[in-house]
């Protein structure tokens, strides 16, 4: 494929970037998907709503994020690696948001605007639980009906979460179809939205879905890589070497990406979930392991069998545990421009602990899958180059998950 | 030369009645069981057939059609045997419209060419395809009708005046009318607000139009029938099917005739609404 002139473009006004994207939804949602385009262009060009969201992103979530210099961790990785080699690396701190991850950069943009839209009721799906948070949170801060749709398998694994969001406001609705997963509960959301057309919004969590979430999404995530820009030259003087960001959906990634795509110097790692490695089968690297195909509103790369039915995505991370990806790094794979690859549970589970004893950080375990690459990557760079890890979520929620695995009882 | 569908439509206008168009899945609960109530179907009562090709992410179909697809899959049902059955079931009929009523990444990945050409070759008359709005009619809508396939289009209740041209611009063979907002199965049909519907509906078509997702009962059958030229069923048959299989889901004796006693309460509720001057 050539290289288009600019990667920053997109989508068209289909919702298209390249093959991937569009608006592959039943007809009953479609005007819905029309009128949250053009309230989302007017709010867009409203300096009043701007405002609002400079005020709540600076007041409310805390932003900008911190953009930290991991000392310890890059000397540590120095150490194994030959003289001269080690990357400078260094945290986008997204865990230190209210809500405690990114998530809620993207949900404050979308609750208000539902607001603008004049919608009492706030639907969402959660895999992890965090983009339930977030939701929840910003329904209370604003006084909405808020109904989040969990997978039943998800609820069990995540039960902080569940809580959170109950003592939040939040009805949480245990999904039991399909595999009790994320993409069920986004399938009991659509049919949610199919029934309650009038009053309801959909707040979609990540970059995926219909034109224009994909697009609205990365605008609203985008905060990440506009701040770690200014960061890094601030810092540094300069722009990173390279960027990397775990993928589930890939709103994180995005976020940190798309200021950058345009600088050809900037490297740009995306990393998916390998569950128990590719060659297994249980995995949730839709671009390793899939191929295109059509879910949810968008064209994108999708784990399924030869009929054309969705696979069972396995991660150790319920966030990641989604059987396809953003449509844009579905576009951004076949170009080019961004490389993506994969990290184990086990490799995840590693650098969860690593990066705890040396930083003093507990990071999710989505992030942890971004962490592990950055330990394996880092070395094969020089001292001089620097790397930017998007640490998109504290571990918090996943405590007692982890406690389990390693044969801790709480 | 007339399709099937439209010789179908226009026989009942002639009876003065509605036409019963039935859904069930393809492979629901079996591939052997779902053939022969396939071929069952014209004789118990069905004027037409919508044959649901499973998909394991059902966006617009409630708890019934979602376990009747997974029941279907896990029992082995792919496109390929779907189209297969189709095949079968022409050599024995080539009267009954036969329409496919599914979700687009099947057919995606079977290969849209391909597709076109297995489906018209089995004796496929028409596609329903909910995830495929009219922005995306270069996917399959245009491709299907050059092939000699008819794109049934969804109209709904959220399908304004301003959208309807837009959604009947490529619509052929019928119109199918969701009457409520929300799933199949879900909330029962207003027989006022659906004769509205579909009042205003035709003042934009001359094609049939036909009504579905809230119709359970042969009662609210018959009330969707005195104002449209079809009324859907698809839920309360694969309700009735789902209640005689055993425990681990495989069809019983009582499985055929469940469904088949069922069309044929619904078809007779049907034939007995003499069609209000709609035309």
């Amino acid at each position: 494929m050539n290289a288009p002139n600019s990667f920053r473009t997109g989508p068209d006004d289909n919702g298209h970037f390249g093959l991937f994207g569009g608006r592959f939804v039943a007809e009953t949602l479609m005007p819905l998907i029309l009128d949250l385009e053009t309230a989302y262009n007017e709010a867009k060009a409203d300096p009043a709503y701007k405002a609002e969201m400079d005020a709540g992103l600076k007041h409310y979530v805390g932003r900008p994020s911190p953009l930290y210099y991991a000392e310890r961790l890059t000397e540590h990785l120095r150490a194994g690696a030959p003289a001269g080699m080690g990357a400078k690396i260094y945290f986008k701190r997204e865990e230190l948001n209210h809500t405690g991850s990114h998530k809620v950069n993207n949900v404050l943009g979308q609750i208000l605007l539902a607001r603008r839209m004049g919608k009492k009721r706030i639907i969402a799906e959660t895999g992890a639980g965090q983009h339930g948070v977030a939701t929840a949170t910003l329904c209370a801060r604003y006084g909405l009906e808020c109904v989040v749709y969990m997978g039943a398998v998800d609820v069990a694994r995540q039960a902080p979460n569940v809580f959170r969001m109950k003592m939040l406001g939040a009805s949480v609705v245990p999904v039991q179809s399909g595999s009790k997963t994320l993409k069920d509960a986004m399938n009991e959301a659509l049919r949610d939205w199919v029934t309650n057309v009038s009053d309801t919004f959909y707040c979609i969590g990540t970059v995926a879905g219909p034109h224009p979430y994909p697009a609205m999404v990365r605008d609203f995530q985008s905060i990440i890589g506009t701040e770690t820009r200014e960061q890094m030259l601030e810092m540094e003087g300069r722009l990173p070497d390279s960027l990397i960001a775990c993928i589930g959906g890939g709103s994180n990634a995005m976020g940190l990406f798309h200021p950058f795509l345009d600088d050809p110097s900037v490297k740009i790692f995306g990393v998916e979930a390998a569950g128990h490695g590719i060659p297994s089968g249980q995995h949730a690297a839709s671009l390793t392991g899939g191929r295109p195909g059509v879910l949810h509103g968008n064209r994108t790369y999708l784990l399924m069998d030869a009929d054309g039915q969705i696979a069972e995505a396995h991660s150790i991370s319920a966030g990641l545990d989604y059987p396809g990806i953003g449509p844009e790094h579905s576009w951004l794979h076949d170009t080019g421009r961004a490389t993506y690859i994969s990290a184990t549970d086990d490799e995840a589970l590693e650098a969860f602990q690593l990066v705890a004893k040396l930083e003093g950080i507990i990071p999710a375990l989505e992030p942890a899958h971004a962490l592990a690459k950055v330990a394996q990557l880092a070395p094969t760079f020089p001292e001089d180059h620097l790397m930017v890890v998007n640490l998109s979520g504290r571990g918090d929620k996943d405590i007692p998950q982890v406690a389990d695995i390693l044969g801790t009882s709480l | 030369m007339s399709t099937r569908i439209e010789t179908r439509f226009r026989a009942c206008a002639a009876e003065g009645r509605a036409a019963l168009v039935t859904f069930v899945t393809a492979g629901d609960p079996d591939h052997d069981t779902s053939l022969a109530l396939l071929k069952a179907l014209p004789a118990a009562g069905a004027d037409i057939i919508e044959l649901g090709v499973p998909f394991t992410d059902p966006m617009a179909d409630g708890p019934a059609i979602q376990a009747a697809g997974l029941r279907a899959l896990a029992a082995g049902q792919t496109l390929a045997k779907t189209l297969a059955m189709v095949k079968t079931f022409r050599e024995s009929d080539d009267t009954t419209p036969l329409v496919l009523m599914g979700y687009y990444n099947p057919v995606y990945v079977y290969g849209v060419e391909r597709f076109l050409t297995d489906a018209k070759a089995a004796g496929v008359d028409g596609l329903v395809v909910v995830d495929l709005p009219p922005e995306e009619d270069g996917e399959l809508c245009l491709p299907a009708l050059a092939a000699g396939l008819d794109f049934i289009r969804l109209a709904t209740p959220t399908t304004d005046d301003k959208r309807l041209p837009a959604v009947l611009a490529h619509t052929a063979g019928f119109v199918y009318y969701v009457s409520i907002t929300g799933i199949t199965g879900a909330a029962q049909a207003d027989p006022d607000a659906v004769g509205r519907a579909v009042a205003r509906i035709k003042r934009h078509t001359t094609l049939p139009v036909a009504v579905g997702f809230g119709v359970k009962t042969p009662e609210s059958a018959a009330a969707i029938a005195a104002n449209a030229d079809g009324v859907v069923v698809g839920s309360a048959l694969i309700d009735a099917l789902r209640a005689t299989l055993d425990a681990e889901n495989r069809a019983t004796p009582a499985t055929l005739t469940a469904v088949t006693d069922l069309v044929g309460r619904l078809a007779e509720a049907v034939r007995g609404v003499r069609r209000q001057a709609a035309e």
